[in-house]
């Protein structure tokens, strides 16, 4: 499973980052960054919760990268 | 297990709409009703004020679509529906239409309708914001050159007075206390975050109080205390929002005497035996901040509470009180403000990195040894690590520390 974030969408408002926070972390700029590119299998209810808590909907999981 | 079927959510809002979705999500099958006062499908209300404005061009920014309401979902959709009555004993909710809705589990999320001025006589020209319908008649009168008076310096008014400005409106806003933003966020930033307006062209203006709003058919401009007129062709209302409870008047859900929010428990749990309420209706003590009961406005609140509520409701055996560090941001000229905690009771107000009266800082609120909130300008990789901190409590001096280059100032 692997997070995709919509550049265009994304403010970095931060909520991705409070919920899951070994996952994403806004950056100086307001930039987001996803620390880690595939998640566990044990933080996928934190990072799923993350996905849906987004503000902007900027935030998709990939259940099935390649 | 036990789940009272139907479940009827009024309001088709953010916080409705995230209470029928975490019940689909945490595998309640039975039926979902969900009524939405507005005729549209549930939409995201923090752009109204800023991008919606901003470009003409410019939908509602939908939250979901309808297909995903009706069939993945599976919601009994009754949208430009009211509510208009509740009846707990026989557990049934009365509609405008007359439709009588039984529910096994009710979820109230009506949100809050703006505030008008008691002295607001009827002209064309006068605005309040709050649905997508205000924000399109507004943006339709907002172009270059219009004189824009806003009444009220909360986040609302703010904003719009920020995107008129963008829009080459000339601005006046218009505050009636000393400093704005008080409850919100404090005295300190309040003055702070209200300096933007200066700083950025618009005529700001506290302690300034409306005597009456001069117009015959249509506005012609403000009328100060003072005597001064203010001449205006737009005058957009934000003196805050009032919970829309009043259909649950006589009906037995207790109602705070001061706002007529709802009164739950830190379960979400109204008076009433299978009611709960979320968002901006509804006032909770939240635990972490002391015995108090507090009500937000505020988007991150809405779309938590209206989770909370629907999981606490559908699956009571395992209920948890609905515990948050409030948060909330703004984008004004630009600029990105971001608050999270509470800002009463502070002790202290501390600027930890950049300056006051500058585009980039931090401050933080002390309580006794503890820090119990952080307000942000352009710090966005700040705000929720302090926002983790006050969820754990976290001592001042650890905020203190959160970020090594802080040391060497304090």
């Amino acid at each position: 499973m692997k997070v995709i974030v919509d550049r265009g969408r994304c403010t970095g408002i931060g909520i991705c980052e409070s919920v899951a926070e070994a996952y994403f972390e806004v950056g100086d700029d307001g930039s987001l960054t996803v620390l880690r590119d595939d998640v566990a299998s044990v933080d996928e209810d934190e990072v799923v919760e993350a996905v849906r808590s987004c503000p902007a909907r900027a935030l998709t999981l990939n259940r099935d990268p390649e | 297990m036990s789940q009272n079927t139907p479940l009827v959510i009024i309001g088709a809002s953010l916080a409705g709409l995230r209470a029928a979705e975490e019940a689909r999500f945490g595998g309640y099958s039975g039926p979902i009703i969900m009524v939405g006062a507005e005729p549209h499908l549930p939409y995201d209300r923090p752009p109204l004020s800023k991008q919606f404005i901003l470009n003409s061009t410019n939908a509602a920014d939908f939250l979901t679509s309808e297909d995903e309401l009706l069939s993945v979902l599976n919601v009994d959709l009754r949208l430009g529906r009211t509510a208009i009555g509740l009846d707990v004993d026989a557990r049934r909710v009365r509609l405008d239409d007359e439709t009588l809705l039984d529910y096994g589990t009710l979820i109230v999320a009506t949100g809050a309708a703006p505030r008008m001025l008691p002295s607001a006589p009827e002209l064309d020209g006068i605005f309040t914001l709050r649905t997508v319908d205000d924000a399109a008649a507004l943006r339709d009168r907002i172009v270059d050159s219009t004189r824009v008076v806003v009444i009220g310096a909360g986040f609302i008014g703010s904003e719009i007075a920020s995107s008129a400005h963008h829009l080459g409106a000339e601005v006046t806003l218009l505050e009636g206390a000393p400093v704005p933003l008080v409850r919100a966020v404090g005295p300190v930033v309040g003055l702070e975050i209200a300096s933007l307006h200066q700083r950025n062209g618009v005529d700001f203006r506290l302690s300034t109080a409306v005597q009456e709003i001069i117009g015959k058919t249509r506005v012609e401009g403000v009328r100060l205390t003072s005597g001064e007129v203010l001449p205006a062709d737009v005058i957009v209302i934000g003196v805050g929002a009032a919970p829309a409870t009043s259909w649950l008047a006589d009906s037995g859900v207790r109602l705070d005497p001061v706002d007529g929010g709802i009164v739950c428990d830190e379960y979400l749990r109204t008076s009433a035996e299978d009611v709960f309420a979320a968002g901006d209706v509804a006032h909770w003590p939240n635990e972490l901040l002391g015995s108090g009961s507090m009500r937000l406005e505020n988007w991150t609140n809405a779309a938590d509470q209206g989770r909370h509520a629907a999981r606490n409701a559908l699956w009571p055996d395992s209920a948890t009180p609905y515990v948050t560090v409030p948060y909330f941001w703004s984008d004004w000229y630009g600029q990105r403000i971001q608050f999270v905690g509470t800002a009463a009771p502070a002790d202290e107000v501390r600027f930890v990195d950049g300056e006051s009266g500058t585009d980039r800082w931090t401050a933080l609120f002390r309580s006794g040894d503890r820090i119990i909130a952080a307000a942000t300008l352009n710090e966005p990789r700040r705000i929720m690590k302090y926002r983790k901190l006050i969820g754990r409590r976290a001592a001042w001096s650890d905020a203190m520390d959160a970020f090594p280059q802080d040391a060497s100032r304090v």
